[in-house]
């Protein structure tokens, strides 16, 4: 009974429990409550992927409305994927959320910050799950505003322009995938993800078709930061509060990714997207621009936030550069990187929150000697930058092993040597932090640092652990990841 | 020992150093509990692996997995003859140089002692984890943990300049193996679909022509532990360390695990039949030879003590780089048996600097005059030491120069056998001049140190470590029989 509404409820409970969580007046209930209900979502996540793994795909229609009229869910493989992943890092990031907020956000405000986190969670999971191309219009919108919100929250006043050119560029954004989904609904008359795929492909010379394919592909392009469309994020992780920039970095950006991988590959198909559009040739370049680029830029910064926001830009290159290969194995390290990504990223943000709490500022210099006094913190910071870098036995070697196969695959071994000097300049942007905590003294006078509460400890040290687990034991993401990747290629999906 | 099987065997030998380590840490209040474990614990892996070496002799091959990180790509470990040679190296002069150790960093009141302990021991279980290593994936991983687990070593005395010289260890150490020998390994899985060690090698049939010379070009300089040049920076800047740590590990551990590595890689991936259709593979064999040169004339140049030797270490290291190169079974086994013969007398040096270090504070050439007569052991087992370089018997030197020599002139490699005769009068023009100081010229009283002006030996555990290590050099050219069995069946299929 309840299993047959799980892809309804993976939704709807955070959804609702959105404002609730605003009336309850406590703020330490509050936060009890928004935390169960980021441990529920989790397990409905991981009872879903339980259920899709042998390959069935499970439906969903609201209110019994039959598709292509109501609004139809589905879950195969690829989003139940996704939802783990959200539902994995949102289930550390509350529990973490009481300590860090304490010292980050007014106490009038906590509130607002778990009503929106709960919102933007349940935004994020919407967009995975809707098989609607309308349906993931608004849930994208629903996660936009209330990150825009979170954003704002951040204690410094940069917070709010920071938040401001995030809602512009995202507002437009939207707009671009709001254009696109209506010039389709035009062309073919329907919304249901599924009808349109099937619709598509006899409209393949159309003007039309066309335009919505460049506005969907631009509006994605915004949301998830592919270069030169980035230029929102590095501030937004910067001066967002310390759980936010751990949840929406590790989060929103793949959700973004895994939104365009659902037009370019279920609903324009794989011929229309790359042989027809050859949109390869434009996520290459542009790949190959943001690796580059956003690792320069990250050596150079003095903020350890902004330093993480560039990296990040860097991973999403590699991502789409897995896509731009247009080969299952590319695919298989996009769908692993995204994994990946989401868990190394998150657990340098934790990290990274609970030095801002002991040490109160995220500057480079300010970190200085802190190695001997916050032992946990460091050390699962330097975890998370081995994974960044792609050391073996974490992560990130998992991801870099399939990308540069892919890549020797297709022959195309300038990429393989440009992963190789990323990793390298991954090096030298991380290692700069490593050396300053070890092996620097603190200045004199500094107000003495103790290691961070466990609080904040146990959520980052799960999520490191989980880049060294499946960076040794990788069956499970490196199994749904190949097999998500092969039915998208092979289109057979939804 | 008896009634363990060679797998147990193996496994203990990876575990022993680790619980010596966390021994250590436990025992890091009480110096003599701690060193009595350092102790125990590095005669105990002595004993595990003289127990090993039985079998391998009797052709066995054991071997297990630990864990499959990727489908078909495993963490495994096999012991072959190769592996055994450097096995029963590093555990030999384990014990040897704990007892020189506790005697140096006593006298010189070294701080964070348990610390140096711990990673020292986590060094060796590395150690045993390159030599043991079934698979390149294996051997990548545990020569990485090697590179991390000695930069706390490298940079023991926390000063400006230990950082530094920390900073250039680690960067083109770790710029090497993940910029050139990373994309070598995968290389090879993509090319072969395994990484595993086989006698003959792994690739016959699946790559030719001019990508053989790049693959084995991005072996030889990816490993730059084996300082071929210009990789070699690192092991001068490592010299800041302390000398145990310069004796053990970057006389023996370290860069063996680089020549190790290379002669591994030559012998059972590429295999001398396939490697010798490679267009122009004589050239990094005159890279080899002239990194044998150039750095014996730089040692020349040196007047501190420690970077001569180090200098002489390059020179010597690409002898085995060159045995490899030579590419006749032969030069093989004078790579492998060099590998042994090298270890011995090159921590024989090692020690006789740390201990006059220790008794008189000296630490130049220039300072050495009339020396012999208050140090007779160490300056006797330094002359032993130098003799082994030369080449000439009775120190075992010889063996592995005759056997190179037989190969070169076997493959009519001019070239090669010109330079080891060169670099036998380099070697002798930097090492008889120290002799020749130290016994037969008068004493400098201006060359006296402060307070050191009546010094006489170092203290006795060093002594007596420095005397078991040249006295194994001379043993090992009179009963060379167990490492010339070891090295003739390295590469040979069982």
């Amino acid at each position: 009974m309840i299993n047959e509404h799980l892809p309804a409820l993976q939704v709807v409970v955070p959804l609702l429990a959105a404002p609730i969580c605003f009336m309850i007046f406590n703020n330490r209930l509050s936060w009890l409550f928004a935390t169960l209900v980021s441990w529920l979502s989790f397990a409905m996540a991981i009872l879903l992927v339980m259920e899709v793994r042998d390959g069935t795909v499970l439906h969903y229609e609201f209110g019994g409305w039959a598709p292509p009229w109501g609004i139809e869910y589905k879950v195969d493989i690829l989003n139940s994927y996704v939802l783990l992943i959200v539902t994995a890092i949102a289930a550390a990031v509350f529990p973490y959320s009481w300590k860090s907020i304490q010292k980050e956000i007014p106490k009038s405000h906590h509130r607002i910050y778990l009503t929106a986190m709960l919102l933007c969670l349940a935004g994020l999971l919407g967009m995975t799950i809707t098989g609607d191309a309308f349906n993931l219009f608004v849930l994208l919108e629903i996660s936009s505003l209330s990150s825009y919100t979170l954003i704002s929250l951040g204690r410094d006043r940069r917070a709010l322009t920071a938040s401001f050119q995030y809602l512009i560029m995202g507002t437009i954004g939207a707009t671009f995938i709001l254009i696109g989904i209506g010039l389709l609904y035009a062309l073919t008359g329907t919304l249901n993800m599924a009808d349109l795929a099937s619709r598509i492909p006899a409209l393949e010379g159309s003007r039309t078709l066309q335009a919505a394919f460049a506005f969907l592909i631009l509006g994605f392009g915004l949301k998830l930061a592919m270069f030169p469309l980035h230029l929102w994020l590095p501030n937004a992780y910067a001066y967002a509060p310390s759980a936010v920039s751990a949840f929406i970095g590790a989060t929103a950006t793949k959700v973004a990714i895994y939104a365009l991988l659902r037009f370019l590959y279920t609903i324009f198909g794989s011929s229309f997207s790359f042989d027809y559009m050859q949109v390869q040739w434009l996520l290459m370049p542009l790949a190959i621009a943001s690796i580059l680029f956003a690792s320069m830029v990250a050596i150079f910064q003095d903020g350890i936030k902004r330093l993480l926001a560039y990296s990040s830009v860097a991973q999403i290159g590699y991502i789409l550069l897995g896509i731009s290969l247009v080969n299952v194995t590319g695919l298989t390290a996009s769908l692993l990187h995204m994994f990946n990504h989401a868990l190394m990223k998150g657990g340098l943000f934790l990290a990274l929150g609970a030095i801002a709490y002991r040490v109160g500022s995220t500057q480079v210099k300010s970190i200085a000697g802190i190695g001997q006094a916050m032992p946990y913190t460091m050390a699962a910071f330097v975890v998370g930058a081995l994974s960044l870098i792609g050391v073996p036995l974490t992560v990130g070697f998992i991801s870099k092993w399939y990308l540069i196969l892919a890549t020797l695959e297709k022959g195309y071994w300038p990429l393989t040597v440009l992963i190789i000097i990323s990793s390298l300049m991954a090096v030298v942007y991380t290692w700069r932090i490593i050396e300053t905590a070890y092996f620097q003294e603190r200045p004199a006078g500094a107000a003495p640092v103790t290691e961070a509460p466990m609080s904040l400890l146990i959520p980052t040290w799960i999520v490191i652990f989980a880049n060294l687990y499946f960076g040794i034991n990788s069956s499970l993401s490196t199994d749904l990841a190949s097999r998500a990747a092969i039915i998208l290629s092979g289109g057979s999906l939804l | 020992m008896m009634g363990l099987m060679p797998v147990d065997l193996i496994i203990l030998a990876l575990c022993i150093p680790l619980f010596t380590a966390v021994g250590i840490y436990l025992a890091g209040n009480s110096p003599n509990v701690r060193e009595g474990i350092t102790l125990g614990g590095s005669l105990l892996l002595f004993l595990t692996i003289v127990a090993l070496t039985p079998h391998i002799l009797d052709g066995e091959r054991p071997s297990f997995e630990l864990i499959e990180i990727l489908p078909g790509l495993k963490l495994s470990f096999t012991v072959e003859p190769l592996g055994m040679i450097f096995a029963l190296v590093a555990a030999t002069l384990w014990p040897i140089n704990s007892l020189y150790s506790i005697g140096y960093m006593r006298s010189n009141n070294e701080r964070k002692q348990t610390r140096f302990y711990i990673f020292f021991a986590i060094a060796l279980s590395s150690v045993m984890a390159i030599a043991f290593a079934g698979n390149l994936l294996t051997l990548f991983v545990f020569y990485e943990v090697l590179t991390l687990s000695t930069y706390p070593l490298v940079t023991h005395a926390g000063t400006e300049k230990a950082r530094n010289a920390g900073r250039v260890y680690l960067g083109i150490l770790i710029s090497t193996s993940i910029g050139l020998l990373l994309p070598a390994i995968i290389w090879v899985w993509y090319l072969a679909g395994t990484t595993d060690f086989t006698a003959g090698g792994i690739l016959t049939g699946h790559i030719s022509g001019p990508l053989l010379t790049v693959l084995a070009a991005l072996f030889i300089f990816g490993i730059g532990k084996a300082a071929v040049m210009p990789t070699h920076r690192w092991l001068p800047a490592a010299m800041v360390a302390p000398t145990p740590v310069s004796a053990l590990l970057h006389a023996v551990a370290v860069v063996k695990a680089g020549v190790f590595s290379v002669v591994k890689v030559v012998a059972y991936i590429f295999g001398l039949d396939l490697l010798i259709t490679a267009p122009g593979i004589e050239w990094l064999l005159y890279i080899a030879c002239f990194t044998v040169v150039a750095a014996s004339i730089i040692a020349l140049q040196q007047d501190n003590l420690k970077k001569r030797l180090a200098y002489s270490t390059i020179s010597q290291l690409s002898y085995v780089v060159m045995g490899a190169l030579i590419l006749a079974p032969l030069s093989l086994i004078g790579a492998s048996l060099h590998i042994a013969v090298h270890a011995f007398g090159k921590i024989t040096l090692f020690f006789a600097a740390g201990s006059i270090y220790t008794a008189s504070k000296k630490t130049n050439i220039s300072q050495l005059n009339g020396i012999g007569r208050r140090m007779p052991w160490t300056m006797a087992a330094f002359s032993i030491g130098a003799l082994s370089m030369i080449a000439l018997p009775p120190a075992a030197g010889f063996l592995s120069k005759w056997y190179l020599l037989l190969g070169a002139s076997q493959q009519q490699q001019y070239i090669a056998m010109a330079v080891i005769v060169m670099s036998t009068l380099l070697n002798a023009a930097y090492f008889v001049p120290i002799i020749y100081a130290a016994f037969l010229k008068p004493e400098d009283p201006d060359q006296l140190i402060e307070h050191k002006r009546d010094h006489k030996e170092a203290p006795l555990p060093m002594v007596i470590a420095l005397t078991i290590t040249a006295a194994a050099t001379l043993l090992i050219f009179i009963f060379p029989g167990l490492a010339l069995e070891l090295a003739q069946a390295v590469g040979v299929p069982v």
